[in-house]
């Protein structure tokens, strides 16, 4: 950890209300941060399908599994962990929903989503062999992030869900 | 804050008044008994209206297209009436504002029934 930088993190159970508490938690975070209200919109919506992602694909909605959720503030960037104890999928295998045949699929978005509101995003195997999504925000006084909320990045066609 | 939802005619037309978030849980359950509840009872023109709506996530947006999918399946009809620019933003993201029929007026809205 570099000097200057902050770290929080939170186990969350596999039940519906960790995503508020969630994305809560982190709105909190992003807006001590300094981010504008549109970002952090867009912060809080892409932890909220995240920890979706993670309690409903990842850890099939058992609850005896656990989330694991963890931010760091560095001097730079806003860094977002989502771990799961699922057993990891990569993005390649992720249908494209913007795809005409998937425009009606009623599932499927999350990942888009994360993807385009966020500068940076990742899906890494984590230390338990789950998944692990790993994605991060300029912090606003760098420049990377506007205060009318067009820090985000269009997410790549056929790679995005 | 919690989905609210209350419907009301507009001649043949039903108009669905949402308020709050649909996400994940409570509110995506809540707009799909709704609709199901309206084609049950043979309501098959219906109107969301989406003005107090600040908020939806990917469950939400599933269960908007799901409500699509069944009435029209129903040979009915299910449209969108004034959008926030939040929940625009994300349907225009998402592709999916072209795939509804979406009003900033409800007159308008209405007569676009046949």
């Amino acid at each position: 950890m570099t000097a200057g930088a902050k770290h929080l993190e939170i186990t969350l159970e596999t039940q519906v209300e960790s995503v508020n508490l969630a994305e809560e938690m982190c709105l909190r975070v992003a807006e001590a941060a300094g981010f504008g209200e549109d970002d952090c919109y867009r912060i809080g919506m892409s932890v909220r399908e995240g920890v979706i992602n993670a309690f409903h694909y990842g850890n099939q909605e058992r609850p005896e599994k656990k989330i694991y959720l963890a931010l760091d503030i560095t001097p730079e960037k806003l860094i977002i962990h989502v771990l799961d104890e699922g057993t990891g999928f990569t993005l390649e295998d992720v249908p494209d929903p913007l795809a005409e045949e998937n425009l009606l699929s009623t599932s499927g978005r999350g990942i888009f989503l994360m993807r385009a509101f966020m500068d940076e995003f990742e899906v890494v195997q984590g230390r338990n062999g789950g998944a692990e999504i790993v994605m991060s925000k300029k912090l606003p006084n760098l420049g990377g992030s506007s205060p009318n909320g067009q820090g985000g990045r269009e997410a790549a066609p056929g790679q995005g869900a | 804050m919690p989905l609210r939802a209350t419907h009301r005619d507009a001649g043949p037309v039903t108009v669905v008044d949402l308020s709050g978030r649909i996400t994940l849980g409570d509110g995506s359950a809540l707009l799909r008994k709704t609709v199901r509840g309206l084609l049950e009872d043979q309501r098959k023109k219906i109107l969301l209206n989406l003005a107090d709506v600040d908020y939806i996530d990917s469950s939400g947006i599933g269960e908007l297209v799901s409500g699509f999918t069944a009435v029209k399946n129903q040979g009915g009809d299910l449209k969108l009436l004034q959008l926030t620019k939040k929940v625009r933003d994300l349907l225009q993201i998402t592709k999916l504002y072209t795939v509804f029929d979406i009003y900033t007026d409800e007159d308008s809205a209405v007569r676009s029934f046949r």
